[in-house]
């Protein structure tokens, strides 16, 4: 439809409007002065830097409007630095609108297509070439080399074997045994029962022996929040509530969802909120999904009290801890 | 001759005798640019990059990329005394002892988010004036490998100083390896040398995130470059403009002086932000330890949108035969940034199919003289940004008073509802200024000035636009739909008959637009 019609035509590059500088032997003085002030202010910057570096105390911290209190060593070298750099910047840039040509140049454009001869003559040197290689004839030499050509793909591959040891068991085991005792974290001190008032949050780690030392990939999975309700408070099933003692609950602290620490507890509503992506966890019913991305309820640790009235672990974990993985079985 | 003259040319003479390199420099030299400000949005991505291989090299001469554990020693009080990585502690030391050492860790960060930022602006300026169309298809792929490949290298800087924020963004990395099915848990273990976090994780990002992927970006951004030097950049359709030519300043000196002007303003700029606004200061946060987390953690922005794609995901996994697979993680962490990388990539190609528009083309389009497109990339990013701000739920809603179930169901609707809308909105507002260009081309420009009629009617004068103006807004071509036929000149069915329905309804799509001016509705309209 548009093709029929016939278009506006084309007025062509609009005549070249010539600026103050090029016309007037003064105004391009004042161009030329701008720009090398704009420079000298460069020059200016680098000093407040060098200056900066060299003498001012690193405790010295001086009040800005809308910064606030900052630390001047750290303010005034950026500051010099980007007054050093962007002067240069500015001054060249005045320097090309100013002092430069400004007239328009036209240049003109090819096809990125080859000429047809080019193309003729690319496709005889490459039949030439390989007939003399005779790659169609010799299919032995062709079919051998494709196969070590793949067989040696497999080196580099196998050479990553060693990045790391294969999971094994590793995923589903924690550190809790039956019968360890909980400890508080940071601090390591056993726990009773009656140092949790009601309402009141811990996070607890597996103990360990004197002296011993617990590696981060340990707490990725031991870490325990321990949370003390009114027994009346919790809705479990039997065989749930077996597994807290005095009103005392405990879950894995690490996310279902993908493993972030669960760190925010609501005490009015008794939820469990993970920062990361908001899955919320109901404590007082064995904490179940009530919103967010996590489709499992953090696992639950069976405690109990030792001889001398020390919470420890009833039993291992009987889930494996923190985001889901292909071999785990949730069924 | 000057005696300067004729050091140079010694100079000259001696590097041509050797290399030929006089006939490509005298080419070259010479060689044009069109201008615009939107031409800069690619030279800032590049100057950040330089940015942060300058500063970044700075970096590694005092930065310590091991998980061994230290106990920190050094001027910041409130950490002394505590075990950390040695990753952390000497970030620690690069922020209070080394002298500009915290001015270079805000460079470097300043300018990985400058560095993002213009990438995406950049890929959106060419999305919208159609700059991807053939000849350049290879540079719009190799364009969003670069953004991809962004996306991985900014990730990976800032988790090397392993404080307790950017672990947990490590943690949440490894949750998704590890939910692949079948070989996810393999593959973790293999990435950080055994169960999360070990002590093998940080080194080896280190490598990949110094060596290896700086290499590769140095490699395609060559290429990059290459390609637009050699097929010519773009330009803006305007009088004198043609698919045949390229109009604007030469290299040298002008684009010379702006284009390495602009890098020192770009440094400058970077500088002045890393002076008077902190960034990650990664001491508030402490060391990484798997059992704590902060309140509000958020990932840099161009993770926020995979980070708030994840928030909204509905709890879905499924439970079967002794396996698990984690919807909940997959569809929104691997599938759906895998679809719209993939489409990203393919775009121009499909453009083209839909089109059936082969030709090369130099002169950008209005975006508005292309509504399906521009409404498609509206589409686009209203998703992402709905995505985004899921991204930062947590932050909204204590900032304006909301609760997060309020935050995530707004997102939760909106990533499905708001897109379509951004279509059909934008594609009515391309079409309505489609309209205002017909009217200002037919009737002029309205100049404020009312002149009464003797009749006592007011009417607004009208003054007609310049010739090159009415040229710039009737230039661009409109295209024509596709009509595939379903049967041949025989009468029988064509195979593939549904595949070209379906083309010819998308080509008639593309093709919606306002009828633009024509010479003769010009003619017509001055005898009136």
């Amino acid at each position: 439809m548009s093709s029929e019609l016939e278009i506006i035509k084309d007025p062509g590059v609009p005549a070249h409007i010539h600026r103050q500088a090029d016309l007037d032997p003064k105004a391009e003085q004042k161009a030329e002065r701008q720009v090398a002030i704009l420079f000298a202010l460069s020059s200016v910057g680098t000093l407040l830097f060098i200056y900066s570096y060299t003498f001012l105390s690193e405790d010295l911290f001086i009040f800005f409007p809308i910064l606030g209190t900052t630390n001047a060593k750290q303010l005034f070298l950026g500051l010099g630095l980007a007054f050093a750099l962007f002067f240069i910047g500015a001054g060249a840039i005045h320097w090309a609108k100013t002092l430069m040509p400004d007239e328009e140049v036209i240049a003109m454009r090819h096809e990125m297509r080859s000429e047809d001869e080019d193309r003729r003559e690319l496709i005889k040197t490459a039949k030439q070439g390989a007939a003399a290689a005779a790659l169609g004839r010799r299919s032995l030499i062709k079919r051998s080399l494709g196969l070590s050509l793949g067989l040696v793909g497999l080196s580099p591959l196998l050479l990553l074997r060693d990045l790391g040891p294969l999971p094994g068991k590793k995923l589903e085991t924690t550190s809790w045994k039956t019968g360890t005792r909980l400890v508080t974290d940071p601090g390591d001190r056993p726990i009773k029962p009656s140092d949790l008032e009601v309402g009141a949050v811990a996070q607890v780690l597996p103990a360990i022996k004197e002296g011993g030392h617990r590696a981060l990939s340990d707490i990725g999975k031991d870490a325990v929040l321990l949370i003390r309700l009114r027994q009346e408070e919790f809705q479990l099933d039997p065989e749930r509530l077996e597994m807290t003692y005095q009103g005392i609950i405990a879950f894995s602290k690490i996310c279902s969802h993908m493993g972030c620490a669960v760190a925010l507890y609501e005490q009015t509503t008794k939820h469990l909120l993970c920062p990361c992506h908001q899955s919320t966890f109901d404590v007082t019913r064995a904490a179940k999904v009530i919103f967010g991305p996590s489709a499992r309820p953090l696992p639950q640790l069976a405690i109990t009290v030792d001889d001398e009235g020390y919470l420890v672990a009833q039993s291992p974990f009987n889930e494996p801890v923190g985001p889901s993985y292909w071999e785990r079985n949730s069924q | 001759m000057t005696a300067r003259e004729r050091v140079a040319g010694t100079v000259a003479n001696y590097v041509d005798e050797r290399t030929g390199a006089a006939k490509w420099m005298k080419k070259n030299l010479n060689k044009v640019f069109p201008d615009h400000w939107s031409f800069l949005l690619g030279e800032i991505a590049l100057y950040s990059f330089i940015i942060l291989l300058l500063s970044g090299t700075f970096l590694t001469f005092w930065f310590d990329p091991s998980q061994r554990e230290v106990v920190y020693e050094g001027s910041y009080e409130p950490l002394n005394g505590i075990e950390m990585s040695a990753a952390y502690a000497s970030t620690l030391h690069i922020s209070f002892e080394v002298r500009g050492g915290l001015l270079m860790r805000q460079i470097h960060h300043w300018a990985a988010l400058l560095f993002m930022v213009a990438i995406v602006v950049h890929l959106l300026r060419v999305y919208f004036t159609g700059a991807f169309r053939k000849p350049r298809e290879f540079n719009w792929i190799i364009g969003v490998g670069l953004l991809t490949l962004g996306i991985v290298e900014g990730f990976l800087g800032y988790s090397l100083p392993d404080d307790l924020l950017s672990g947990t963004g490590v943690r949440i990395a490894q949750a998704i390896i590890q939910a692949l099915p079948v070989v996810g848990s393999y593959l973790s273990f293999f990435a950080f040398g055994g169960e999360f976090p070990g002590e093998a994780f940080i080194p080896r990002i280190y490598t990949v995130h110094v060596l290896l992927l700086p290499g590769i970006f140095l490699a395609l951004i060559t290429v990059h470059l290459m390609l637009v030097w050699y097929q010519k950049h773009t330009q803006y359709p305007g009088p004198g403009r043609t698919e045949k030519n390229v109009v604007g300043y030469p290299l040298f000196p002008v684009y010379m002086a702006k284009a390495g002007g602009f890098f020192f303003i770009v440094f400058g700029v970077t500088a002045f932000l890393s002076a008077v606004a902190s960034i990650n200061p990664v001491w508030l946060y402490g060391p990484y330890t798997p059992g704590q987390v902060s309140a509000g953690s958020q990932p840099d922005w161009y993770m926020g949108w995979l980070d708030g794609l994840v928030r909204m995901a509905p709890p879905i996994e499924t439970h079967a035969f002794g396996h698990t697979i984690s919807w909940n993680i997959l569809i929104p962490g691997l599938i759906i940034p895998g679809i719209m990388f993939t489409g990203l990539a393919l775009y121009p190609f499909i453009e083209s199919w839909i089109s059936g528009d082969k030709r090369e083309h130099h002169i950008l389009d209005r975006p508005r003289n292309v509504p399906n497109r521009t409404a498609l990339g509206a589409m686009a990013l209203t998703f992402t940004i709905v995505a985004l701000l899921n991204g930062g739920n947590d932050i909204i809603a204590t900032t304006f008073n909301l609760t997060i179930n309020q935050m995530m169901w707004f997102s939760r609707i909106g990533i499905l509802v708001l897109p379509p809308i951004a279509f059909v909105v934008t594609k009515r507002l391309c079409l309505s200024l489609q309209r205002a260009d017909r009217d200002l081309v037919l009737h002029g420009r309205e100049t404020g000035t009312l002149m009464r009629m003797p009749s006592g009617e007011f009417v607004e004068i009208h003054e007609p636009i310049s010739a090159e103006k009415a040229w710039t807004l009737t230039q661009h071509e409109q295209p024509v739909p596709l009509e595939l036929e379903d049967t041949d000149a025989r009468g029988v069915r064509r195979p593939g008959a549904i595949k070209n329905k379906l083309r010819n309804r998308m080509s008639r799509a593309h093709a919606v637009a306002v009828p633009k001016v024509s010479a003769q509705d010009l003619k017509e309209i001055e005898h009136h």
